[in-house]
């Protein structure tokens, strides 16, 4: 129980970054930037399957995108769904993408990004409504660009606050 | 104690059991997803988490807000005066057009008596704020912050001062999300103003074009002509404008004319909403409603007595009768 207290430790730090990739999800941009903007949710959440995956996973993934559903107002479960399978993937491949320089983390990233984006414009297909243009994949290359500085400064606050 | 624990990580920590999480989630959010879809059962757990992501809301809202505060507060005497005096002009027109507005309201209530087929014609309205918060793109809806608290209602008209903008589609305490009628889902039942004739505005995704379907080429409709909300689909109240008849393409081989509209709202420069109770709901819920001046002469059809006590009289709330 001691143990499990003592290991667990800088939940709030998590908590917190996804709380800011919310609100950059949210900011309102100008139309033009807007899908340039890379997901931040998503970024954030491959970030701690990396580091921490014994404690960020796929639940956490799942309750990620259901709360970027609601904000989104997109299908509910739609985001959830896509980022428990990114979450998932991310953890499979934890030890691998560790290990990668910076540069292949990143293609890494463009594949998840470009899976997550492709789950959600199926379920949009789905329940019908696809107005699509190639500025849909957007997010992709910008998440791929976005991802150094997201790790930099994830890595620097898992350090500093000693998140484990 | 346990430090020494700590330093060893442990290498198999998840085990086998993820993939069937991922299995157990993954069928979880797809029955989440088909109960969401048409059927809007989940409007409960979806108000509840927006409790949660109204702070967020209200957070990235801040900068805009605070930026709208400065330049209100550091605009020049100049700029303030000159709008003083364009909105002064502003009312002065308006209320010359509210005096006609009793008097016609009267005759009209008159004629629907002798016809027996009385209406009331008010509406309750209260001011809604939009939240600069980007939502999906691809969609077009925008987050106001008036929710349940303030007895908005799932489907609730929006309006703004230039004719209709949308819906409430998600129902929040607090806030809401409304789905414009340039949605790519959303559909509003019209009527030319001309000569009655009715049709539906599709919305198509872009920003300022609606489509008119289903109209044949010898349709009585010209360019130039304005839509006005026909009140049959029961969600928006009749007599709204909704938009104005862009191009007519009636083209012999095919079976429909091909018409697209503009919607007269503003619906990307908006920074405020009307929310707008329809009679036939203010009678359901058996809300009182009342005038623009708080009496309610030469409203023969309203039951205005216990007006005073309603939240919204609290709020930014202006009521009227149009």
């Amino acid at each position: 129980m001691t143990s499990n207290i003592a290991r667990h430790h800088g939940g709030a730090t998590i908590l917190l970054s996804f709380v800011f990739a919310l609100l950059l999800q949210m900011f309102a941009l100008p139309d033009w930037a807007e899908s340039f903007r890379p997901d931040w949710v998503a970024l954030v959440l491959v970030y701690w399957c990396i580091a921490l995956p014994e404690r960020v996973g796929v639940g956490v993934g799942w309750l990620a995108g259901l709360i970027l559903d609601v904000a989104n107002g997109a299908l509910l479960g739609q985001n959830a769904l896509t980022l428990a399978v990114v979450a998932y993937l991310a953890l499979r491949l934890h030890q691998r993408i560790r290990l990668f320089p910076m540069w292949q983390q990143s293609v890494s990233v463009l594949l998840l990004i470009t899976l997550h984006l492709m789950l959600v414009l199926w379920i949009k297909g789905a329940v019908g409504q696809s107005a699509e243009t190639w500025a849909y994949w957007l997010p992709a290359l910008t998440s791929m660009l976005a991802w150094p500085l997201v790790y930099i400064v994830l890595r620097g606050l898992r350090r500093a606050y000693r998140v484990r | 104690m346990a430090r020494r624990s700590d330093t060893i990580k442990p290498l198999f920590i998840q085990g086998p059991s993820i993939t069937t999480r991922l299995v157990a989630l993954v069928i979880l959010s797809t029955l989440m997803m088909s109960l969401d879809h048409r059927q809007n059962h989940l409007e409960g757990i979806r108000s509840t988490l927006s409790l949660l992501v109204y702070p967020l809301q209200y957070f990235v809202n801040l900068p805009v807000a605070a930026s709208r505060w400065l330049g209100d507060s550091f605009s020049s005497r100049e700029t303030l005066q000159t709008e003083n005096a364009r909105l002064k002009l502003q009312q002065t027109l308006y209320k010359g057009k509210l005096l006609k507005l009793q008097s016609l309201k009267a005759e009209n209530m008159r004629l629907r008596e002798l016809l027996q087929s009385s209406k009331k014609v008010s509406e309750r309205v209260l001011i809604g704020e939009l939240l600069a918060v980007d939502l999906e793109p691809l969609t077009r809806q925008i987050v106001i912050n008036k929710g349940s608290y303030h007895e908005a209602y799932l489907g609730q008209p929006l309006m703004d001062t230039e004719g209709a903008m949308g819906q409430i589609v998600h129902l929040g305490p607090f806030s809401s999300t409304a789905m414009l009628i340039t949605d790519a889902n959303h559909a509003i039942p019209v009527q030319v103003n001309r000569n009655g004739l009715r049709a539906i505005a599709l919305g198509t995704g872009a920003p300022d074009k609606l489509d008119i379907p289903y109209l044949p080429i010898s349709a009585d409709i010209d360019e130039g002509d304005l839509l006005t909300t026909s009140g049959l689909g029961g969600r928006f109240p009749p007599g709204y404008p909704v938009a104005m008849v862009t191009e007519v393409r009636k083209d012999p081989t095919l079976p429909y004319a091909i018409i697209t509209a503009m919607p007269t709202a503003q619906l990307e420069q908006a920074r405020e909403v009307l929310l707008v109770w329809p009679s036939q709901y203010l009678n359901q819920i058996n809300i009182a409603d009342e005038d623009i001046t708080g009496k309610n002469k030469g409203n023969p059809g309203s039951n205005t007595p216990g007006s005073g006590d309603q939240p919204a009289d609290k709020d930014t709330a202006a009521s009227s009768s149009p």
